[in-house]
């Protein structure tokens, strides 16, 4: 029987509780070769957490975080999607289909993920220009990422913005200046606020943006009108090139601000995010101010496509990461140990995200660029259609809003 | 409150007109301004050194902290880089802030947050992401302020694409143009003039109306002339006027033109003048280096109205130095009315 069986399971879900994994014979028919329940699965379970350390607070986060079944695939297929996604632009990169600046986010995806499930899709998120992920999460699609990355017009900002410029509802950007987010962060907190509608404002920023003076002028400013801000403080170690001890007097980023209280997280373990994330913003919605969270994690690409990142840290160094700490693998790991996922069922879902990508990259690629009578649209909000001055003084383009 | 009588038509009775106009100062009408705004739309709200409880540096958001609180009047800490992307970030976030600079000078402190964070978002997401704010505050020279808070921005702030520039002379201009401003739902700066804060004018009964609204990218013709088009914005425009009225004993009439909103800049209405008085000096505060006058005469070069000149044109400006402190110095550091008149007389070969 060995010997007929080719090398391709899928499965059949009978019913609600039955799983049948089949195999095609070189004859061309079917043989069940297992079969499992959902019964068999463990619905949740509770996992340790590590403790956060913590800066001006009686207690942090707790210690164990609940996982049912449903979170767990959801997560692992996020997370998935991610990973694949920022592969995909490396290659489309390479390629040269995509240009300019490219910040990948492989390697920090439990971040993005863990902090969206921590908080209400009607909260608000901002970031800097590592922001793939974060326009994921934030309800944008893998397509009209990719798009925009390759620019064309059925990219989320029209082609418009590129890499560092994706936006969708509540969710801010994509920023390029280095820090320049936060005090918007802070003012989208502000407007929660004001507005009165029990929202906050997650504002990020990356170790190497957190010795920027505009961030401890808004630190200063959150605290004394409370706004309802999460700053956190993505520590992947590196600044571009330069290390956290070669650039700060202080790495302990959950203490730099200050008088606002702060926790440092485990930024490789989503469980450990999304605790953090949700006894933050409880922390926030209940009127005491900001908090600060550091996020350690990790970047397995240099800092952007132009920087192999091997000149300032080891590839044993990344490989360490990758065998020890990897998010995706963290997961999985957990999932299956506690039989709350089979090892075929998330290959499957790793198949299922690889065509998601496929499509996607399908869809950026052959999509038109944006019309040229686009070039000078969208300047002013709002506006009857003025004109805009083109290259030399004969050129008159029109502009609408 | 200026009640005035009048002559009646060629009846021969006499007819007595009253006619209300408000004697207002330019600080007043943009305090109005803000206060009518602040009631009109609760999201509008200011934020800016000393804007709540010291009334305002200038005394120009004197009153409002009482009227409208904390919430809507926010004094901040010195940080101008820090408040400013606040204002953009509530901006962004649904609010329609005021974000006032105690001067433009101390803007420079936050001006990635003007360009890059302001101006250039609604292009960059495509339209998906408005920001409604303004910038206000006083710009330009002062009186013995010095070199590091006397320095015009209007050329920095007119060169990017995505902001509107408004330049206010009168208290009609600032009143009306602020109330466009607040309700336009765009990045709008609001460049006033310490200088002309305390300065009177009359404010006429639609000015008064708590909907008069000035149109943002209309120029003013202050005063029609046939000789010569003086086109200035702020605190020229009066000097423009004094000059005008000087050089019309010697039989020169000048066109003074207001320019009011320096971004975008009304070319039709420039142009048109031209046509009429073939001769056009741009006068401004600010250096001369590729400065306001510089874009006025490079459009004329470009444009119809080039045809019409019979004289190069030419612009009066500050002179291209940081500004002095000791008085004379001072004085001979923007033009004065003299200046004008020299280089109207020079443009029409007198």
């Amino acid at each position: 029987l060995p010997s007929l069986i080719t090398p391709l399971p899928h499965f059949l879900h009978t019913g609600a509780t039955r799983v049948l994994m089949f195999q095609r014979t070189s004859t061309g028919s079917r043989v069940v070769v297992a079969s499992r329940t959902y019964a068999d699965f463990t619905p949740q379970a509770t996992f340790d957490i590590k403790k956060c350390d913590l800066h001006k607070l009686e207690e942090g986060p707790p210690l164990q975080a609940v996982l049912t079944r449903e979170e767990g695939l959801q997560y692992y297929r996020t997370m998935q999607v991610m990973r694949r996604m920022e592969l995909k632009a490396d290659q489309l990169y390479k390629q040269k289909i995509i240009r300019g600046f490219c910040h990948l986010y492989d390697g920090q995806e439990a971040c993005a993920v863990g902090i969206e499930s921590g908080i209400n899709r009607t909260d608000h998120l901002i970031t800097a220009y590592r922001a793939h992920g974060y326009t994921l999460t934030r309800g944008g699609t893998v397509r009209e990422i990719m798009a925009e990355l390759t620019g064309r017009r059925g990219g989320i900002a029209k082609g418009k913005g590129g890499s560092m410029h994706m936006y969708a509802k509540h969710f801010y950007g994509g920023n390029g200046i280095v820090g320049a987010q936060v005090p918007l962060g802070a003012g989208v907190a502000l407007a929660c606020k004001y507005q009165g509608k029990n929202e906050l404002c997650v504002c990020l920023y990356g170790d190497g943006a957190a010795n920027q003076g505009q961030i401890f002028e808004t630190y200063n400013m959150a605290a004394l009108w409370k706004l309802p801000c999460i700053f956190i403080c993505e520590n992947n170690k590196y600044g571009m090139g330069t290390s956290v001890e070669r650039a700060a007097a202080s790495t302990d980023y959950y203490k730099r601000g200050d008088f606002i209280p702060g926790l440092r997280v485990d930024g490789m373990d989503i469980l450990c995010v999304r605790e953090a994330t949700k006894f933050a913003a409880e922390h926030c919605r209940s009127g005491k101010g900001p908090i600060l969270m550091e996020l350690q994690t990790y970047r397995y690409h240099g800092h952007s496509m132009s920087d192999p990142g091997i000149s300032y840290r080891t590839r044993e160094e990344i490989q360490e990461v990758r065998s020890k700490s990897d998010p995706i693998s963290l997961l999985k790991d957990r999932m299956i140990s506690n039989n709350m996922a089979s090892v075929e069922e998330l290959k499957e879902i790793d198949v299922e995200v690889r065509k998601e990508i496929e499509d996607a990259a399908q869809f950026a690629t052959t999509d038109p660029e944006p019309p040229l009578e686009d070039l000078c649209n969208h300047i002013f909000s709002n506006e009857p259609p003025m004109e805009v001055r083109g290259t030399n003084p004969w050129a008159k383009l029109k502009s609408i809003s | 409150r200026v009640t005035g009588l009048g002559l009646g038509p060629s009846s021969g009775n006499l007819v007595v007109v009253v006619v209300q106009l408000e004697l207002v100062t330019v600080r007043d009408a943009l305090n109005q301004a803000m206060d009518e705004e602040l009631e009109r739309d609760e999201r509008v709200f200011l934020l800016g050194e000393e804007v709540a409880q010291y009334d305002g540096a200038y005394k120009v958001s004197r009153g409002l902290w009482k009227k409208y609180g904390d919430k809507r009047i926010i004094d901040t800490p010195i940080s101008e880089m820090g408040f400013a992307g606040i204002a953009v970030g509530a901006a962004m976030a649904g609010l329609r802030p005021i974000c006032e600079f105690m001067t433009f000078n101390f803007s420079m402190q936050a001006i990635d947050q003007v360009i890059n964070s302001a101006a250039k978002t609604y292009y960059m997401s495509a339209g998906l992401q408005p920001v409604p704010i303004v910038f206000r505050g006083p710009n330009g020279a002062s009186a013995g302020v010095a070199a590091q808070h006397s320095q015009c921005f209007a050329a920095w702030y007119s060169h990017c694409p995505g902001l509107k520039v408004l330049s206010p002379w009168s208290a009609e201009d600032a009143k009306g143009l602020l109330k466009s401003a607040i309700r336009d739902d765009n990045p709008v700066v609001v460049l006033e003039n310490e200088l002309m804060y305390g300065v009177a004018f009359e404010l006429s009964d639609e000015a008064q109306s708590k909907d008069f609204v000035i149109p943002i990218g209309k120029a003013k013709i202050e005063r029609p002339g046939n000789h010569v088009t003086l086109v200035a914005h702020s605190r020229m425009v009066g000097f423009c006027l004094d000059a005008a009225a000087v050089l019309a004993k010697e039989g020169v009439e000048c066109e003074v033109i207001n320019l009011r909103t320096i971004r975008p800049l009304d070319t039709d209405t420039i142009e048109a003048s031209i046509m009429k008085t073939n001769h056009l000096i741009s006068v401004e505060g600010g250096w001369p280096q590729f400065g306001v006058g510089a874009e006025i005469c490079a459009r004329i070069m470009e444009g119809p109205a080039f045809n019409y000149l019979d004289a190069p044109a030419i612009r009066v400006t500050g002179v291209d130095i940081p500004m002095p402190y000791a008085k004379i110095l001072e004085d001979n550091s923007v033009p004065q009315i003299k200046d004008i008149i020299f280089s109207v007389k020079k443009t029409l070969n007198m």
